[in-house]
C-alpha cells in the first residue's frame, strides 16, 4: 500500500448578492426563503462536503449615489440561518462571514460558541474586515477605521474570542476572563461551555501581506481567491512557508479557493454552457455599470455591443478609503482602461465581450470525468487543499456537481465516501485546539 | 364583549441554563402540541446559556406553528444587527418571530463589552425604544414588492422601494435599508415587560404583547388599561396591543393545592406574584382572569419546565379546550395570525401613509 492518499475538501457557497448569481435564470428561486438554503445544505451534505459557507453584507451597495438594482439584493443574517440549518444537517460545517469591524468581541465569541453547541460541533467563522466609513454609517461607531488597524483590530478580536473560548476548562467551570487591549477591554465570565469542537474553525480570506500574515497566524482555513494553477501555487508555498514562523505545521491550515464549475456531456457542450453563463452575469446593462465603476462617470448613453469610450476616466480621489465607486474599489483606473483598451483592440472586442474576458473568475468547464481530474490535479500538485465552489444558481446549482463529479473524484480516491468523524474540524483533518486556559 | 376576545397562551422555556439543542426542540414541540401562541426564552449577556435568538434559529425548523419570541438586548447590541437577526429569525420559522426587548443595566455586562459604563434602567429604555423604532424602520425599509426580477430592464429590485431610513437617535444613528428583505410578518411580534414604571411607555408605544405581572385580576385589568390608554395617546388603536399576565407557575404540588390562585410562595426567578397549585387550579384561574376582561392571556413561567410544560398542556390547556375557552389547533400560520394582530403595511409605501405612522418616531 501507498501513503495515504491526499484527499479533497469541498465546501458549497451559498450563491445570493454577487454579480454571478444568475437571477435570470428560470430555475432560479428565492435567495431568501429558508427552503433555498434547506436544499443546497442537504445537497451540499448529500456531496459529503466539509462546509457550507454564507457571505456577508452590512449595507445595501450603492452606485452613483442609488442603490444597485442589477443582481441580487437581500440576504438574511447568516449565524441565524446557519442555527436553523443545523436542525435540517447532521454533519455539515457551517460556515458565517461575520466583520470584525462592526461586531463586538464577547458578543461574537458567544454566538459563535451558542452555534457550535446547537449543530454539535459545525460551526466556522469566516473573520473579514473593513475600514469602511459607507459600511460604518448603519452602526454605533461610525465610519471609518483606519486601513492600518484593521488587521490590528481583527488580529486583537479573533486573539480575544478564542481567550473567551478557552475560559471555560473543557470540564470545569469557567474563570474568570480579563484583556486590556488596544481596542478591547472585556472582563468577565463567559457564559458558554467550551464547545463541541473546541473553537469555532476561523476561516480567512484576505490576500494582503496582512492578510496572508493573519491567516498563517491564526486561521483554519483560507478561502483564497487565486484559482489559475500558477498563481495558486504560488499562493499556497507562500502561505504555507508562512505557517512556521508562527509555530504551526503546513498541515494546520486549509487552502480552499473559490471555483467554479461547469459540466456537459463533452467539453465543446461544457464551454458553450459556460460562455451562455458568462454573458447572463455580464448583461448589458451590468456591462455599462463594470465600466462606470472604472471610468468614474456616467456612460449610461453607451452602446455595450459597441466600442470602449474614447475618454480617459476619471482619476480616483482616494484608492484607500473604501468603495468609493460603489462596489469594488479600483485603485489606478487610468491603468485598467489602458488594459480594457489594448484587449479591446486586439480581439475587436464591445463593451460586454471586454467586461466578460476580464471580469471572469476561474473555472473548471469540461466533463465530469475531466473536472474531477482537474480538481484532484490541483490537490496533488499542491495548489489547494480543495475548493469552495460558487454556482450560478440558487438553489440547484450544486445539484449536477454533487450527482455526477463527486462519485468519480471518489472512484479516483480523491474523496471521501463518508464522514469519518461529526465536527467540522474531524472533516478539515484538523485537531481540537488545546486548551491553553 | 369581553368574554368572546380570544385567550392567548403563551409559556417560557427559562430555566437552568442547557446545551444541547434537543432539550429547547423537546418544549417547543410540547408547547407547540398544546396550540399554545408562542414560547420566550430569555437572554443575558452575563449569565450561563447560550444566544436565545440562536437558540429559537435552531428550533425553528424542528417546529411548524408556534411563535418564538427570544430576548434580544439593546444597550451593548447594534441595532442593525438585531433587525437583521429578528428579521432572518422570522425568514427562517416562515413568520412565526418576535421579538422581546431587554436592556442591561449591570456593570457586569457592561464590562464584558468595554465600551459604555452601566446605566440606569430609565435612560436604558429611552435608548430601547430608539432601538425599537429604528429596528422597525428597518423591517419596513424593503417594501413587501420591492423584488421584481424584471428580465426585459435587467433589473432585480425596483430601487425606489427601497428606503434609507436616515435615523439619529441619542446614542446611534443607522442610515439603511436593511440588507434583509422584509421580514413574513412584516414586522415580527414585538415584546416588552411593562412591569416596571420605565417601561411601560416604551411598551405602550412600541410593542404588541405587553407583559404584566398582578397578583389579582383588578390589578391586572387596571394595568391592562393604563397601557391601553397610553397606547392610544400614541395614536395606537389599542385593539392592536394584547396585554398578558407574566405569570411564574409551580404545579409540583399537584392536586395537594387547596385553593385555586396565587399562593404566597418563596420568590421565583423574575420575582412577583406566582401561581402554585395544580394544573387544573390553574385553569380556572386563567379562565377567570380572561373571562371578565382583565387580561387578554397569560405568559407562564414554569419553575420545572419539563414537568410543569406537561402539565400545562395535559392538564390546564386540555380543560380550556375542553371548555371551548382556548383553541385546539393553529388556525394560521404565523405569530400575528395566532394572536390576532394584522399584517402592517411598511411605513413607506406611498398608499398607505398615515398620521399615526409618520408620528411614530424620531427619525429626522
Amino acid at each position: 500500500m501507498t501513503a495515504a492518499r491526499r484527499q479533497l475538501h469541498l465546501a458549497a457557497h451559498f450563491p445570493g448578492v454577487n454579480s454571478t448569481t444568475v437571477w435570470a435564470d428560470p430555475r432560479s428561486r428565492s435567495q431568501i426563503d429558508f427552503s433555498s438554503f434547506e436544499h443546497l445544505a442537504r445537497t451540499a451534505e448529500r456531496g459529503l462536503f466539509d462546509f457550507f459557507f454564507l457571505a456577508e453584507g452590512l449595507r445595501l451597495r450603492e452606485h452613483r449615489g442609488l442603490i444597485h438594482d442589477l443582481d441580487v439584493v437581500g440576504r438574511p443574517e447568516s449565524i441565524t440561518v446557519l442555527n436553523a440549518l443545523a436542525a435540517v444537517t447532521d454533519r455539515l460545517g457551517l460556515a458565517a462571514t461575520v466583520n470584525t469591524t462592526f461586531n463586538e468581541p464577547y458578543e461574537l465569541a458567544r454566538r459563535l460558541a451558542s452555534l457550535d453547541h446547537l449543530s454539535g460541533g459545525r460551526a466556522a467563522w469566516n473573520v473579514v474586515t473593513s475600514s469602511d466609513a459607507f459600511t460604518g454609517e448603519n452602526f454605533r461607531r461610525g465610519g471609518h477605521l483606519d486601513r492600518a488597524d484593521r488587521y490590528t483590530r481583527a488580529a486583537e478580536f479573533v486573539r480575544t474570542a478564542r481567550g473567551l473560548w478557552d475560559s471555560w476548562p473543557p470540564d470545569g467551570t469557567p474563570r474568570r476572563f480579563a484583556r486590556h487591549g488596544r481596542h478591547f477591554t472585556v472582563e468577565g465570565e463567559f457564559t458558554v461551555p467550551r464547545s463541541p469542537q473546541g473553537h469555532p474553525v476561523v476561516i480567512q480570506a484576505g490576500d494582503s501581506d496582512e492578510g496572508r500574515e493573519f491567516a498563517a497566524s491564526t486561521a483554519d482555513v483560507v478561502f483564497s481567491r487565486h484559482t489559475a494553477p500558477e498563481a495558486a501555487r504560488a499562493f499556497y508555498a507562500d502561505v504555507k512557508a508562512r505557517l512556521a514562523r508562527h509555530g504551526r505545521a503546513r498541515d494546520e491550515l486549509r487552502i480552499m479557493p473559490g471555483a467554479s464549475v461547469v459540466i456537459g456531456d463533452t467539453d465543446a457542450e461544457a464551454q458553450e454552457k459556460a460562455a451562455e453563463i458568462r454573458l447572463q452575469q455580464v448583461s448589458p446593462q451590468n456591462a455599462i455599470l463594470a465600466l462606470e465603476l472604472v471610468w468614474g462617470r456616467d456612460l449610461s448613453s453607451y452602446d455595450p455591443d459597441g466600442p470602449l469610450p474614447a475618454v480617459d476616466p476619471a482619476p480616483c480621489p482616494d484608492p484607500d478609503s473604501g468603495p468609493v465607486r460603489g462596489r469594488v474599489r479600483v485603485a489606478d483606473p487610468l491603468a485598467v482602461a489602458a488594459e480594457w483598451r489594448a484587449l479591446s483592440e486586439a480581439k475587436g472586442l464591445s463593451i460586454r465581450q471586454t467586461v466578460v474576458e476580464t471580469s471572469g473568475r476561474q473555472s473548471f468547464i469540461g466533463t465530469p470525468a475531466g473536472v474531477a481530474a482537474a480538481l484532484d490535479t490541483y490537490v496533488r500538485t499542491e495548489a489547494a487543499d480543495g475548493f469552495v465552489l460558487v454556482p450560478h444558481l440558487t438553489p440547484g446549482g450544486l445539484d449536477d456537481f454533487v450527482d455526477r463529479v463527486v462519485p468519480l473524484l471518489q472512484e479516483r480516491g480523491a474523496f471521501r465516501t463518508s464522514y469519518a468523524g461529526t465536527t467540522l474540524r474531524s472533516h478539515l483533518g484538523l485537531a481540537e485546539p488545546v486548551w491553553e486556559g | 364583549m369581553p368574554a368572546t376576545r380570544p385567550l392567548h397562551l403563551a409559556v417560557a422555556l427559562d430555566g437552568p441554563a442547557q446545551y444541547d439543542p434537543a432539550y429547547y426542540v423537546a418544549l417547543a414541540r410540547l408547547a407547540e402540541r398544546g396550540a399554545l401562541d408562542f414560547v420566550t426564552l430569555g437572554d443575558c449577556f452575563a449569565r450561563p446559556g447560550l444566544d436565545a435568538l440562536a437558540v429559537l434559529a435552531r428550533v425553528a425548523p424542528a417546529t411548524e406553528r408556534i411563535g418564538l419570541v427570544p430576548t434580544v438586548t439593546t444597550t451593548h447590541t447594534e441595532p442593525f444587527h438585531v433587525s437583521t437577526a429578528v428579521a432572518t429569525l422570522d425568514w427562517v420559522s416562515r413568520g412565526r418571530a418576535g421579538w422581546a426587548i431587554g436592556i442591561s443595566t449591570t456593570e457586569a455586562e457592561a464590562s464584558l463589552f468595554g465600551r459604555r459604563p452601566a446605566a440606569p434602567a430609565d435612560a436604558l429604555w429611552r435608548e430601547a425604544g430608539e432601538v425599537a423604532d429604528v429596528v422597525a424602520r428597518l423591517w419596513d425599509s424593503w417594501e413587501d414588492d420591492a423584488e421584481i426580477r424584471d428580465t426585459s430592464t435587467g433589473r432585480f429590485i425596483d430601487r425606489g422601494k427601497l428606503h434609507h431610513v436616515d435615523f439619529r437617535g441619542g446614542t446611534f444613528s443607522v442610515r439603511g435599508p436593511s440588507t434583509v428583505p422584509r421580514p413574513p410578518q412584516g414586522r415580527p411580534v414585538v415584546v416588552v415587560d411593562g412591569t416596571a414604571g420605565v417601561c411601560r411607555e416604551p411598551a405602550a408605544r412600541y410593542a404588541d404583547v405587553v407583559l404584566v405581572r398582578a397578583g389579582a385580576p383588578e390589578q391586572a385589568a387596571a394595568l391592562r388599561e393604563d397601557i391601553r390608554r397610553r397606547a392610544a395617546a400614541h395614536g395606537r388603536d389599542p385593539d392592536t396591543l394584547r396585554v398578558l399576565v407574566a405569570l411564574a407557575v409551580d404545579l409540583g404540588v399537584g392536586e395537594a393545592a387547596p385553593e385555586p390562585g396565587l399562593a404566597a410562595g418563596p420568590p421565583l426567578a423574575g420575582g412577583g406574584p406566582h401561581f402554585s397549585g395544580g394544573p387544573v387550579e390553574l385553569a380556572q384561574l386563567i379562565a377567570e382572569w380572561h373571562s371578565c376582561g382583565a387580561v387578554d392571556g397569560f405568559r407562564l413561567a414554569p419553575i420545572a419546565p419539563h414537568r410543569d410544560l406537561e402539565r400545562i398542556v395535559n392538564g390546564t390547556v386540555a380543560l380550556l379546550q375542553h371548555r371551548s375557552l382556548f383553541r385546539t389547533f393553529h388556525p394560521g400560520g404565523t405569530l400575528r395570525e395566532h394572536l390576532g394582530l394584522a399584517r402592517p403595511a411598511s411605513r413607506y409605501a406611498p398608499t398607505t401613509r398615515t398620521p399615526a405612522s409618520t408620528q411614530a418616531g424620531g427619525a429626522v
